[in-house]
């Protein structure tokens, strides 16, 4: 069932600053950052059930920053965040969340992390079947089962 | 439930006139698929009443591409948090260690490691090995043709011969070592410590209609190649062809009873939420270690005003859970990742009593490989080691795809006031009162979690293992539901006999791990399994004095 709740553009605003405050875009890696406008969709599409523990942790971070978050300095929105991030509770562990599960499910993060744009199923994985003579010290030693009288 | 005497004159019609089932089982999970199947043999009419329902893989979880955020909502382990019209809520706000389950056709075997230790022989002599718990009324040896049956039809795979644990025979080879193995296993001989590869149920090669495992990850919350044994796809597809009746979307309320304190049927709401009366000559109730005493304490009556087969007053009591102790690290190798089923290897170096540890009993380990990429972003953040900002990056790398895990299934000991009781406010979406949970960790259990976590941090050490991070206990971790309608000889002192009949209703059995003495320090989907086969045996050869 869709949720009906749904974040103002001052609350998108924010979710977007503090996306970028987790994950900032990096040049070195070659990633965007949280804020990238295809994750920002992608998180306001599938908000769902958390719609209304993210809300809450919208609202309690404009509270700490009594106006909106990108426009504190950038002292002061560290500061904030860190408050956030420490007094923010359940609410506030959900919307870190769903940042990163979006985040890392972005097509240019995976590739950045060498992983395959593809879901489990049905092409699975290949696991090396290993060395199992790494067994060998352990049928060697002498051990015997607990025996019930 | 004190019924009004006009509503129990209209369910006595009904038993004139609605035609019984000779044998009703509530709950399709892993023991019902077992009794269901066994006593499908002696074409009775056979009825089992499921409140969830038939599971499509199509819609598993590693089907998609957002198979990892999926946990966190509609495929999360806790029922609490899942929601789904299937499942009923449980207070567990009095315990560290929630109460994860799952409902549907197949039960938690949809939604569990797949990791397939057995109770080892001495687990059934605890109080005359220990001093401690009680003895169950039944040795290892009266299950061992039900153990070897289990694993044939579950489809077991592993490696015979580990020196520290009973013998099995799996008909399929060991779960491939992996990268994550390797790290471990040289680890592990470094200290001289046992390890083996575990028995599971995840097929390694094909198997009675089966798919081998093809490693699409973390395939406890369901398997889409169906290479993961769930009793969906083993049990019920044989029991189903063989006769018996599974009736999904059908929650039972109340068992109901008449003057001479037999069961006579049950009431339950149908999948359209109408209430519903089903008159049978035997009742067998299987529905875990927390549904099963819930719908005996739902039962209550004036015949039975404490609750159904409560006259030892232990119906709920006695709940134990195998508080998890788990840690784990960081290697520079890369480990398995997501990349495999979960689990891989198992230690039994402290699963005996050795006093001089400062506990009694013991727990066995079952090692991790690993965890996809969100599962590492979301939990590493919270532990405090992923930083926000610049350094998230070179962090992150560093840790995503390098985890190793070690986690200690502790041995819970039987507790009174560990204990399942009816919520006296919190009802499910029938308006069924809802289980309430109160439960405390025992020192005992507690010395026993911090010696694990000593011991795998000297194993994630000795693999050079950084970053090292502690759950314990694992608070959604509360998978083994036990012990709350107990075993014995002595209607004082338990709620079944020997052979799973309740000692105050003679035609009312108990089949689920709520039937345990005691925990023992392994998971225990096999033995409980291996005591629904064993019940089942029992009931069919003594069919023509099943009642005496």
């Amino acid at each position: 069932m869709p949720d009906q709740l749904s974040l103002s553009p001052r609350q998108r605003d924010d979710l977007r600053t503090i996306a970028a405050m987790i994950v900032p875009a990096s040049d070195e890696y070659k990633v965007p950052g949280a804020d990238d406008p295809a994750i920002q969709a992608d998180i306001l599409a599938t908000l769902g059930r958390d719609t209304r523990l993210v809300t809450a942790a919208l609202d309690h971070l404009a509270r700490l920053a009594g106006g909106p978050l990108a426009e504190l300095d950038a002292t002061k929105r560290d500061a904030v965040a860190q408050e956030f991030r420490k007094q923010g509770g359940a609410a506030a562990a959900t919307l870190v969340r769903v940042v990163l599960q979006c985040y890392y499910r972005d097509d240019r993060v995976l590739r950045s992390l060498g992983l395959e744009l593809r879901a489990p199923f049905p092409k699975g994985y290949v696991l090396p079947d290993g060395d199992w003579s790494l067994l060998d010290p352990v049928k060697a030693r002498s051990g015997t089962l607990r025996r019930a009288p | 439930m004190v019924e009004s005497p006009g509503k129990r004159r209209g369910r006595e019609e009904e038993v004139l006139t609605k035609d019984p089932v000779d044998v009703l089982i509530i709950g399709a999970g892993a023991s019902g698929a077992a009794v269901a199947w066994s006593l499908a043999e002696t074409k009775m009419h056979i009825l089992c009443l499921e409140q969830g329902g038939w599971m499509n893989p199509a819609e598993y979880p590693s089907t998609g591409r957002d198979w990892e955020a999926k946990f966190y909502g509609e495929w999360s382990s806790s029922p609490n948090i899942r929601g789904r019209p299937e499942d009923y809520p449980i207070n567990d706000d009095s315990s560290p260690i929630k109460v994860v389950n799952y409902n549907a056709v197949g039960g938690s075997t949809v939604m569990y490691t797949a990791h397939w230790p057995r109770l080892h022989p001495s687990d059934f002599k605890v109080k005359t090995l220990d001093g401690v718990a009680d003895d169950w009324p039944i040795d290892y040896d009266a299950l061992t043709p039900f153990f070897e049956e289990n694993d044939r039809i579950m489809g077991t795979s592993g490696l015979s011969g580990d020196p520290l644990s009973p013998l099995t025979h799996p008909p399929m080879p060991q779960q491939p070592m992996g990268l994550s193995g390797a790290i471990l296993g040289k680890a592990m001989n470094k200290l001289g410590w046992h390890w083996w590869p575990s028995d599971t149920t995840v097929a390694t090669t094909d198997y009675e209609g089966r798919a081998r495992c093809i490693n699409l990850g973390h395939c406890t919350p369901a398997c889409a190649q169906g290479a993961k044994s769930s009793t969906d796809i083993t049990y019920w597809p044989q029991a189903v062809r063989a006769g018996v009746e599974l009736r999904t979307h059908c929650r039972v309320r109340e068992i109901t009873t008449d003057e001479s304190g037999m069961a006579t049927g049950v009431v339950y709401y149908d999948k359209d939420g109408v209430e519903q009366f089903q008159p049978a000559h035997v009742v067998i109730i299987a529905c875990n270690g927390v549904g099963t005493p819930r719908l005996l304490l739902n039962s209550k009556s004036d015949r039975f005003p404490d609750g159904l087969a409560n006259s030892s007053g232990l119906v709920g009591k006695n709940l134990m859970f195998h508080p998890y102790a788990q840690i784990y690290g960081y290697v520079k190798e890369p480990t398995d990742s997501n990349r495999a089923p979960p689990t891989c290897l198992w230690s039994k170096e402290w699963y005996d009593t050795d006093l001089s540890r400062g506990f009694v009993r013991g727990y066995g380990v079952q090692f991790v490989r690993g965890a996809g990429p969100v599962f590492e972003a979301v939990v590493s953040e919270q532990k405090g080691i992923l930083p926000w900002g610049a350094d998230h990056h070179r962090v992150f790398r560093k840790l995503n795809g390098h985890r190793l895990g070690f986690s200690a299934i502790c041995e819970d000991l039987p507790e009174e006031h560990n204990q399942v009781t009816l919520d006296p406010v919190l009802k499910d979406s029938h308006g069924i009162p809802a289980p309430k949970i109160n439960y405390t960790i025992s020192e005992n259990s507690q010395k026993m979690m911090d010696h694990a976590l000593a011991r795998g941090r000297e194993i994630l050490e000795t693999a050079d293992a950084t970053d090292i991070c502690v759950n314990s206990p694992i608070p959604w971790g509360g998978w083994h539901l036990l012990g709350t309608a107990r075993m014995g000889t002595d209607p004082k002192r338990s709620v079944v006999n020997e052979w799973g009949r309740t000692h105050d209703v003679k035609n009312l059995f108990i089949v689920d791990g709520s039937i345990f003495v005691t925990s023992g320090g392994v998971n225990p989907t096999s033995t409980i399994q291996a005591l629904a086969l064993y019940i089942a045996d029992q009931m069919k050869q003594r069919l023509a004095n099943l009642f005496d």
